[in-house]
């Protein structure tokens, strides 16, 4: 690690988030220290989106807190952004919002993200995978201390993908940022991280991809016999298919989020 | 010189643009043409509160349309269905505005020039005020101009960036209730939404950043007021509306170059 300081830049300590009644986050603690990955990783309505939004104070805490490292510095990259086709706006112009950048600093980040040449075309013209990377080059104008990303690659096809998370940590080596990001996609985000939290409403399990994809917790959430809602994620469990038996029951350990994920809907195609 | 009627409904025309430019840029980036109308429209029961109690009819418009960008505003945040709700209370304030002025006496014959505008028959004072309140338009929306444009583009990185997206908004709101009590005198309380989003979306197929479209809008809404006001005097027609259709004019023709490009 580049950074000598274990202080984390940014932390929530018993983290409770309520829509209305219902509880999408419950007594989440975690911590991000210099120079590390960190993926959340969780199904559709696990809270993820929600803890990165409680992180940077978007949503409010109904218990718990959100701490930061004082004067961070923070880049965010959003899981999209619809600009509405009314609004012209170059991508150099956006690049300096809110803060007025110079033209120098403006083309050197964006041909960190790789893309040098888009400067002066227009924001709506821009592909998924161009725009997601105009997002990263304003996230780096500020020097940040962290980048937040939420599902950065939502919508870009796999080897666009693999690209964005490989970007990512081209960036990582080069300027000692921490990242943390969220993710529902398994594969390549396990080889990017240093560290993963799986995330189901409060934090199933946590530790490094290896720890973590053996953990049953995990399993139980994205692995074993949970064809029904999670069918989606079995592409990338080629490896456990082999032992799948109708009676194997991940949520035999007695873990309560199953009815969170395990909607009767999602059982049709199981 | 400002003697002269003309030059005054002139001034009128190009102190109103000043505000409308910028503030109709974000009314269509934002898509509230409605936000626009209901406010507005508003406005006409404040005629009717500022003629029944003998206050300046500034202040009356002020405060009413004030009070209904705050309403929308404060229902929009609490997640109603703003197509519907912004139908009932646009059509709703207008109404009531024209059932309350009905009640004042004498009112009822000036009744066209407060929904269409009366900008003939502009005074020193009225010009003041256009100014007055053009400036402080312009001025508020210059000076939250990043900030506004951010928060545009997306809550949640202005969020991020240490902006607070509910404040932009206030200063929209706000900006837009005295836009409304300034232009009412000019082109009335149905065509205000008009002067606000017709030059903006002239502005849009010519325009490649945010600014270029704001300042755009402002010489387009000023030469319309100046084409609207010729165009009057030409053939007779009613001031307000005929600067509405010199804008839409405009529009045709923007629409017709971006096309081409």
């Amino acid at each position: 690690m580049t950074a000598l300081r274990t202080e984390p830049l940014i932390a929530a300590e018993h983290l409770c988030v309520r829509y209305g009644a219902s509880e999408v986050l419950h007594d989440v603690s975690l911590a991000v220290r210099p120079g590390e990955i960190v993926t959340i990783l969780g199904p559709n309505g696990s809270g993820k989106s929600t803890l990165l939004r409680a992180l940077l104070g978007i949503v409010a805490a109904h218990a718990g807190r959100v701490m930061r490292a004082p004067g961070l510095r923070l880049g965010y990259v959003p899981q999209r952004l619809a600009i509405d086709p009314s609004l012209p706006i170059t991508v150099r112009r956006f690049l300096s919002l809110p803060v007025r950048v110079p033209h120098a600093a403006a083309l050197s980040a964006l041909t960190r993200a790789g893309l040098p040449e888009v400067a002066d075309r227009q924001m709506t013209a821009l592909s998924g995978g161009q725009l997601q990377r105009v997002l990263l080059a304003r996230a780096l104008l500020c020097d940040p201390q962290l980048l937040i990303l939420d599902e950065p690659t939502q919508g870009l096809d796999q080897p666009g993908e693999a690209a964005f998370y490989r970007l990512i940590e081209e960036v990582r080596q080069a300027t000692g940022v921490a990242v943390l990001m969220v993710s529902h996609d398994l594969h390549v985000v396990m080889a990017a991280s240093d560290r993963v939290i799986c995330l189901n409403g409060h934090i199933c399990c946590e530790g490094t991809p290896q720890v973590v994809s053996t953990a049953p917790e995990y399993r139980a959430l994205f692995g074993l016999g949970t064809q029904g809602a999670l069918a989606l994620y079995q592409h990338v469990h080629d490896h456990t298919h082999g032992d799948h038996s109708p009676g194997a029951d991940g949520h035999a350990h007695g873990h309560s989020h199953a009815p969170r994920t395990a909607q009767p809907a999602d059982h049709s195609d199981a | 010189m400002l003697d002269d009627f003309l030059i005054r409904a002139a001034l009128a025309g190009v102190g109103l643009s000043l505000a409308t430019g910028p503030l109709g840029s974000f009314v269509v980036w934002r898509r509230m043409a409605y936000f626009g109308d209901a406010t507005a429209h508003a406005a006409i029961l404040g005629v009717a509160l500022a003629l029944a109690t003998d206050l300046p009819l500034g202040l009356g418009t002020l405060a009413v349309a004030l009070a209904m960008a705050a309403t929308v505003a404060g229902l929009a945040a609490r997640g109603w269905a703003m197509d519907t709700t912004l139908g009932v209370l646009a059509h709703s304030a207008l109404a009531l505005g024209l059932v309350a002025i009905s009640f004042v006496p004498g009112a009822r014959t000036d009744l066209s020039a407060y929904l269409f505008g009366d900008i003939l028959s502009v005074t020193r004072a009225d010009l003041g005020f256009i100014w007055g309140g053009g400036a402080l338009v312009t001025g508020l929306l210059v000076w939250r101009w990043q900030a506004l444009l951010t928060t545009t583009l997306s809550e949640d990185l202005a969020h991020a960036s240490g902006l607070k997206p509910d404040r932009e908004r206030l200063i929209l709101t706000l900006a837009l209730a005295v836009t409304v009590a300034v232009a009412i005198k000019v082109v009335g309380a149905l065509l205000i939404a008009a002067l606000l989003i017709i030059p903006a979306a002239a502005a849009r197929g010519l325009s490649r950043n945010p600014e270029g479209m704001a300042v755009l809008a402002v010489l387009i809404g000023a030469g319309s007021s100046l084409a609207g006001l010729a165009l009057s005097m030409w053939q007779d027609t009613p001031a307000g509306p005929s600067i509405i259709v010199a804008a839409a004019a405009v529009f045709a023709v923007s629409a017709g170059v971006a096309r081409r490009r």
